[in-house]
């Protein structure tokens, strides 16, 4: 073998052994949470990390805990109302940012940038009190999905990003047609903005999926109103030394994320890359 | 634009002002406010015992979790790019982490690295290494959460990994022939191309680490062994006020003590802060606006 033979296998062997670590340093985390889902009461609180006996009823008792189907119920809910509300709210305003000339356009994408970068907790208090004591709403889901029907500003940023890339002359040979500018967006612009809308809704339904913060201050006393990400975590108070229980209960949160990324890598990929790279 | 505009009057302009209208008052959200001028602020900034430390732990997230993620970010997508067999599947491993909720990364997480039993320390253990505290010692609570924030460093890798695919090749063949090594065609062709998005992935880590919340308030929760649910009162920032973070604050002023003006203040400090980031991202970064601008 030449020299520059045997180097490139060497190459190919480190670069490849890196890659086995690496993955050992992301898999294993999750190795371990299926193991100890599956392992009986007293065994999860050892060191051992091979099931004795394999508990497969585990997973049958969280889901049959009181509340965890409610849980679930809420988040789809959430998660699925509001996204859809996103979706549809978002979508004009990026397409009027990404393709209309008018005043007060740069400030308008400001603004957007700027709601996009602030913390929830910095307006949550004049919120909180508003859903609270004007219109009676707290305890209920109400006030996280209703935001969502006037826009979401990552969204927006997002969606215009993408319909940045669409080239103007489709929009011009449409208007030379005699479409209107709804007619325009409709028929021209949402066929070619599907993959964007894609990772937008992804994004806005992981988004929704994951909130631990808004459930927390809307939701808190109501148990009949949490969501998955802020019961869950209530879960392991009531389990309280039940590590095997309170993975199990990890597991089938985590499931639904992953099953769908399988299903959507492409947009899930897409979105990311939108945010960082094509901006 | 027109619902979005009512949108954003309804749901940043107005409770901006009345964030700083509170911030001057006195209310604990049954009587009426009452004005006591910069009390709330004297005393955020001189007396209030858990502000500095949230100021500080802020500050270590930015300098050492934002910079390992970022670093970390970048190996993981340039080992991605090295990889020819069975890339996909690689990628996938690597990325999958990132999609785990939050909540229950944590949870898992606290589990993994529980001092006694978890199975980290077991590992650790086993090759005869030191087997730390984790999210039970202050002086660990913080790595403990950078390892979580590694773990979940899949966004990072693709945006690095398109824009390491990003980078002329020719540029890299030229080099070649000038006889440049790995490390200076490192250094001189793939850190200049990419250094934009290393700028992005190093701001908006920075917005991140200001918006810190769940994280860190759940695994402290869940290592001092607080009973979840609905109205528990604990000391937040176990262990030692370690992984205390400023949106926490606004909810332990705001929502268990009922301390509405003084929890105002902590959130202006949160917007300056992040608005001042912003602002350093726009800056150093004209083209997050993009084209035509």
């Amino acid at each position: 073998m030449s020299t520059h033979g045997r180097k490139a296998v060497l190459h190919w062997i480190g670069v490849h052994a890196l890659g086995v670590a690496a993955a050992l340093f992301f898999v294993l985390p999750f190795v371990f949470i299926l193991l100890t889902s599956l392992m009986g009461d007293r065994q999860a609180l050892t060191r051992d990390l091979w099931p004795d006996t394999w508990e497969w009823d585990n997973y049958a008792t969280v889901w049959n805990t009181p509340g965890f189907l409610t849980w679930w119920r809420n988040t789809l809910l959430y998660a699925g109302l509001g996204t859809l509300l996103t979706v549809v709210s978002s979508v004009p305003v990026a397409y009027a940012l990404a393709k209309f000339r008018f005043r007060l356009r740069r400030l308008s994408l400001l603004l957007v940038i700027a709601m996009m970068m602030l913390p929830p907790q910095v307006v949550v208090i004049p919120m909180y009190l508003f859903w609270a004591k004007q219109v009676d709403l707290s305890g209920t889901l109400w006030p996280l999905i209703v935001p969502m029907a006037f826009g979401d500003a990552f969204s927006i940023f997002l969606l215009r990003q993408f319909l940045l890339t669409i080239p103007d002359e489709y929009l011009d040979a449409a208007r030379v047609d005699g479409c209107g500018e709804v007619r325009t967006l409709l028929r021209v612009v949402l066929p070619m903005a599907k993959p964007g809308i894609a990772a937008v809704a992804l994004f806005q339904f992981f988004c929704a999926w994951n909130d631990y913060f808004g459930p927390q201050i809307y939701a808190s006393d109501n148990p009949a109103a949490w969501t998955l990400s802020y019961g869950l975590e209530s879960f392991k108070g009531a389990h309280h030394t039940n590590w095997n229980l309170t993975m199990a209960a990890t597991v089938l949160v985590m499931a639904p994320v992953i099953v769908l990324f399988f299903f959507a890598q492409k947009a899930f990929v897409e979105g990311v890359t939108l945010t960082g790279v094509k901006g | 634009m027109s619902p979005w505009l009512i949108g954003f009057a309804v749901f940043f302009a107005y409770p901006l002002l009345s964030t700083l209208y509170f911030s001057f008052t006195r209310y604990d959200g049954f009587r009426q406010p009452s004005f006591n001028g910069l009390d709330n602020w004297s005393y955020v900034f001189t007396d209030y015992p858990l502000f500095w430390p949230a100021v500080r732990n802020t500050l270590w997230l930015v300098a050492v979790m934002v910079t390992c993620r970022v670093a970390f970010g970048l190996g993981v997508g340039l080992l991605v790019t090295k990889i020819k067999t069975g890339v996909g599947i690689f990628r996938t491993l690597f990325y999958l982490p990132y999609l785990a909720p939050p909540v229950a990364a944590t949870l898992a997480f606290v589990f993994l690295l529980n001092p006694g039993t978890g199975p980290a320390n077991t590992l650790l253990d086993a090759v005869g290494l030191p087997t730390p505290g984790w999210f039970t010692d202050a002086d660990w609570s913080k790595p403990a959460l950078t390892a979580l924030a590694l773990w979940g460093v899949g966004d990072l890798m693709v945006i690095f990994m398109a824009a390491l695919l990003d980078v002329p090749k020719e540029q890299y063949e030229a080099a070649e022939l000038d006889g440049a090594g790995a490390r200076a065609r490192f250094r001189h062709i793939t850190l200049p191309n990419i250094s934009p998005i290393i700028a992005f992935a190093v701001v908006t880590g920075v917005i991140q680490a200001m918006q810190y919340y769940a994280q860190p308030l759940v695994a402290g929760k869940v290592a001092a062994g607080v009973i979840g649910g609905s109205g528990q009162q604990f000391e937040p920032g176990y262990p030692d006020k370690s992984t205390l973070t400023l949106p926490q604050l606004v909810y332990n002023l705001g929502f268990q003590r009922f301390d509405y003006g003084t929890a105002c203040v902590v959130a202006l400090v949160l917007f300056a802060l992040s608005m001042a980031f912003t602002a350093l991202l726009m800056r150093r970064r004209g083209g997050l606006i993009g084209a035509g601008e």
